[in-house]
């Protein structure tokens, strides 16, 4: 992928914030390559869209501004950590890329075609509310937020999308209808607030 | 033995199955499994994607829960397990970040708690030998691929699971059972996880190449041990055949519900009704005829 990196005093730049955010040390990366070589998205999905792993690595260096969040790697990355797992330097690869997806979503950048952001969005409020996981409610909110979007790559309209997976689950009775009622909801609440309290406050100050 | 179990979210909706045959066979093997009260959801990848003080205090809160029980935690869900064991190892070694998370939590917690996959207590805590005095059914040599996918054994730094390129677990367990471990390349390759309803067109390469190999390498069905894997492989193989007109018909267990059959216990007990591939080649292999008991 093709991107132009920003100098000057005007640039943005994130080097320093994704550094903060995962405390991962990059600058030791030797371009080996192997986190690519063994990444099972990197191969299959390579497009003029995506930055390498290691291409993401040495933009890092180079001081890239927010230019780097618009690359679709950071949304399509499955966090397995084989990237992590073999790399020679032991940089953890896999923390940057959450690095950068928090980044992204500050700065309203949003994956063009999986709605990873909106689904990210839609599970965490339902776990906020309700303690655990309810798949009906954070569903009905994924699939709601994704009208916006309208379409996926091939014309269809991405809310139809997997309902029939949803009808088979239905009929094996692995989906709940209702919500738990045993989760110590008020606890999940006070982690919420006091993680979103000072993740504002970080925002606040790095990115005014 | 008594353990707290963390049963997970997917056990009350997607992997029922899992959770009933995790309860099962702990029953038969005479492993005492207590829920800790209210425990809540460990965040999962959506945390870790969001903050990481959230993603690193949801599964604290579970842990210092436990910690009050005064037993090792015992999980069936790999991503869980890997969401507690990353959280433990953060918050032992890196003073900064136990602050915040104990902050959050409002508790304070060191990291100690003992979490183990039950896999892990299956091999190490109850051993081998124990579990095979008590099988009641053999494999009789039933060919199975097994697949650990990625939350189990990565990182290796934090989850301490197995070898991370070559793990052995389950083959170990799937050996003493009668079946016959298959040499599979792509045991650590990821099936898509998280990305299941976001791209579901990445699922079905990813799912397509782990079923294409297990095939390839002669599996009458392949074994796992996370609701994610689960789902992926056995929902997808529809969606597989409507694209490429592959038929893999693959049965998809969990390392639970194997164990279950062998222990006696049956079939709709251990939630194997809930498969979507049907596992009757399995059961017809385990000399069990009742798999119209579902």
């Amino acid at each position: 992928m093709t991107l132009r990196i920003q100098k000057g005093n005007t640039a943005n730049k994130i080097s320093n914030i994704v550094h903060m955010l995962s405390e991962v040390d990059f600058n030791t990366c030797i371009q080996c390559k192997k986190c690519a070589s063994g990444c099972p998205v990197s191969a299959s999905e390579i497009s003029d869209s995506i930055s390498l792993p290691f291409e993401i690595i040495r933009r890092l260096q180079l001081g890239a501004s927010t230019e780097l969040l618009g690359t679709d790697i950071i949304w399509i990355c499955t966090s397995c950590e084989t990237c992590y797992a073999r790399c020679p330097m032991g940089i953890d690869i896999a923390s940057i890329m959450d690095a950068l997806r928090i980044l992204a979503v500050e700065n309203n950048v949003h994956d063009k075609k999986g709605y990873v952001s909106f689904f990210n969005k839609a599970f965490l409020k339902t776990v906020k509310i309700f303690g655990r996981t309810y798949d009906v409610a954070f569903l009905t909110a994924y699939k709601i937020s994704s009208i916006s979007i309208k379409k996926d790559k091939d014309g269809k309209f991405s809310f139809l999308q997997d309902m029939d997976k949803l009808l088979d689950i239905y009929k094996k009775r692995k989906i709940a209808l209702l919500p738990s009622f045993n989760a110590d909801r008020g606890l999940v609440k006070q982690i919420f607030q006091i993680a979103g309290q000072r993740k504002k406050r970080y925002f606040d100050k790095m990115m005014p | 033995m008594k353990y707290a179990y963390y049963p997970g979210c997917a056990s009350e909706s997607t992997a029922r199955d899992q959770h009933e045959s995790s309860l099962a066979i702990a029953k038969s093997l005479g492993l005492d499994f207590i829920e800790p009260d209210g425990w809540i959801c460990c965040g999962t990848t959506p945390a870790h994607h969001t903050d990481k003080l959230l993603s690193l205090s949801l599964p604290a809160a579970n842990l210092i829960k436990t910690q009050k029980m005064g037993f090792d935690m015992v999980v069936n869900c790999a991503a869980c397990y890997n969401r507690m064991k990353i959280a433990n190892y953060e918050i032992q070694n890196n003073s900064k970040i136990r602050q915040s998370v104990n902050t959050a939590i409002g508790e304070n917690y060191d990291g100690s708690v003992n979490v183990k996959h039950i896999i892990e207590v299956l091999l190490k805590d109850l051993g081998l030998e124990n579990l095979q005095k008590s099988l009641t059914h053999s494999l009789n040599g039933l060919k199975i691929a097994s697949y650990y996918g990625c939350l189990l054994v990565r990182p290796k730094e934090a989850t301490h699971f197995d070898d991370p390129e070559n793990p052995t677990s389950m083959d170990r367990i799937v050996e003493s059972l009668g079946g016959e471990s298959i040499d599979f390349p792509h045991k650590v390759e990821c099936c898509g996880g998280a990305l299941t309803l976001t791209r579901p067109d990445i699922i079905i390469k990813l799912t397509d190449s782990i079923l294409n190999m297990a095939q390839k390498a002669g599996a009458e069905c392949i074994v796992v041990a996370c609701p994610i894997c689960q789902m992926n492989l056995d929902l997808r193989q529809k969606d597989i055949e409507k694209q490429t007109g592959k038929r893999y018909n693959m049965p998809v267990i969990y390392i639970t519900q194997l164990t279950g059959l062998c222990l006696g216990i049956r079939p709709r007990q251990l939630g194997l009704n809930k498969l979507i591939v049907s596992p009757s080649a399995v059961l017809n292999k385990i000399s069990l005829k009742n798999v119209k008991d579902f």
